[in-house]
């Protein structure tokens, strides 16, 4: 049955629906929301692949036998706050920019660079 | 969609709806987690940066068509790809055999913590998490070289007058955040110490502690926020539970054992493996708790800053 790997294809889609953002926008706040998306897609992608067929959530108690993978969650976890410390960091540098060249459009700022030169 | 702040709205629900799948994956930690830093404190960043970068989107220029071309072929190769992987919800798949097994048979018996994720996190992998710590302070300290400004004593009465009008406006909301300001400090508190037992631990706690003093400093402003919390102690803090995590590994080093291996602790080692994850948490939670706060503080006064100048120019 292929259609058991419909996981993997909704990680891809919004994997792709991520990329699309930040390759075809020239907004910088814009490319940060598509690289979060991104992000989010190769989360999904880890606990779907934690999941086991009538498995629980991995807290030890009595009388359950399947417990899902800790593994991937225990990687998420952090992920997800590294990811806020760093997306947060990007917007740092958006603020910036935005400072410096007075606008966060990346045609605009390359022209301005292209002015300097 | 040009306007950015329904953009930034719509990644919020996102966010949430991500937490919600989580649950149904039985990743109750990550969803937590998720949901309080995806929906809430991502969202307030990205509002807080669009208020200072403009709120539309300059129209695209050029033709999308390449850029959708490369997406359409980059996905379909990886499709291809996942034709060879296992199904879902397969338990023979190769992510289930190698340390998993381990974990969820030997960990009671070893750490004595029944959260698994817990164990894992901070016992098993306590080194990775570590490096997780120090790439979130290292992240804090980036924001705040990039943004940090140097405070002049004139913009506090600029920002007290804000106050007072925002004090006079927003009744309910005063209200209603002095209420819930203490519960949400106190379920940070228990997230923190009950991630052994249930969903939790350093990180969500951390999240929840910062969003409580956002929240504060939101609906009262920044400068009674920075009368009540120091922007140095709080970045003292920061520095301080990454300390407190290498310590306790230092102090395992000095006894003879490997970094991190907590039997150092206690002569029990399940009881050494408690004190050391209790240890190691709490200094994520500081960690995590004043590196948020710094970033939000540090977006927020140049916000501040910024409004000041443009009210000077005028």
């Amino acid at each position: 049955m292929i259609l058991g790997l419909y996981n993997y294809w909704i990680v891809v889609v919004l994997m792709m629906i991520g990329f699309y953002i930040v390759i075809a926008h020239g907004n910088l706040i814009k490319k940060i929301v598509g690289l979060s998306i991104f992000q989010t897609s190769v989360f999904i992608f880890y606990i779907s692949m934690a999941k086991v067929d009538s498995g629980t959530a991995p807290i030890l108690a009595e009388g359950i036998k399947q417990y899902s993978n800790p593994l991937p969650h225990v990687l998420i976890l952090t992920a997800i706050v590294v990811g806020i410390a760093t997306t947060a960091l990007g917007l740092a540098l958006a603020v910036r920019i935005k400072e410096a060249y007075g606008s966060i459009e990346e045609e605009e700022i390359q022209e301005k660079d292209n002015l300097d030169c | 969609m040009k306007d950015l702040f329904a953009v930034i709205m719509l990644s919020g629900i996102y966010g949430l709806l991500s937490a919600s799948f989580f649950v149904a994956m039985d990743a109750v930690d990550v969803a937590f987690t998720e949901a309080s830093v995806g929906a809430g404190i991502s969202t307030l960043l990205m509002l807080v940066a669009i208020t200072m970068t403009g709120r539309t989107e300059h129209p695209v220029r050029h033709k999308p068509v390449l850029a959708l071309a490369v997406v359409i072929v980059t996905g379909s190769l990886l499709i291809y790809g996942t034709l060879d992987m296992p199904y879902f919800g397969s338990a023979q798949a190769p992510v289930h055999q190698h340390v998993a097994p381990r974990y969820i048979n030997d960990s009671m018996q070893e750490v004595g913590v029944p959260n698994i994720v817990t164990s894992v996190l901070a016992s098993y992998r306590g080194f990775d998490t570590f490096g997780e710590v120090v790439v979130i302070f290292t992240a804090g300290m980036g924001v705040l070289a990039l943004l940090s400004v140097v405070r002049r004593p004139r913009d506090v009465d600029d920002v007290a007058s804000l106050n007072k009008s925002m004090h006079e406006e927003h009744l309910i909301l005063r209200i209603v955040a002095k209420i819930l300001i203490p519960f949400i400090l106190l379920f940070a508190l228990y997230v923190q110490f009950h991630g052994d037992y249930g969903p939790g631990g350093g990180f969500q706690a951390g999240v929840i502690f910062a969003a409580a003093i956002i929240l504060y400093t939101m609906i009262f402003g920044m400068s009674t926020a920075r009368r009540v919390i120091n922007q140095s102690l709080i970045q003292l803090f920061a520095a301080i539970g990454v300390l407190v995590y290498g310590s306790v590994g230092v102090i395992s080093l000095l006894d003879g054992k490997h970094f991190l291996d907590y039997s150092a602790l206690s002569a029990d080692p399940v009881a050494g493996q408690h004190l050391g994850i209790l240890l190691i948490e709490l200094g994520v939670g500081i960690t995590v708790a004043s590196v948020m706060i710094i970033i939000f503080f540090n977006f927020a006064g140049r916000q501040n800053d910024q409004q000041n100048k443009e009210n000077n120019e005028s």
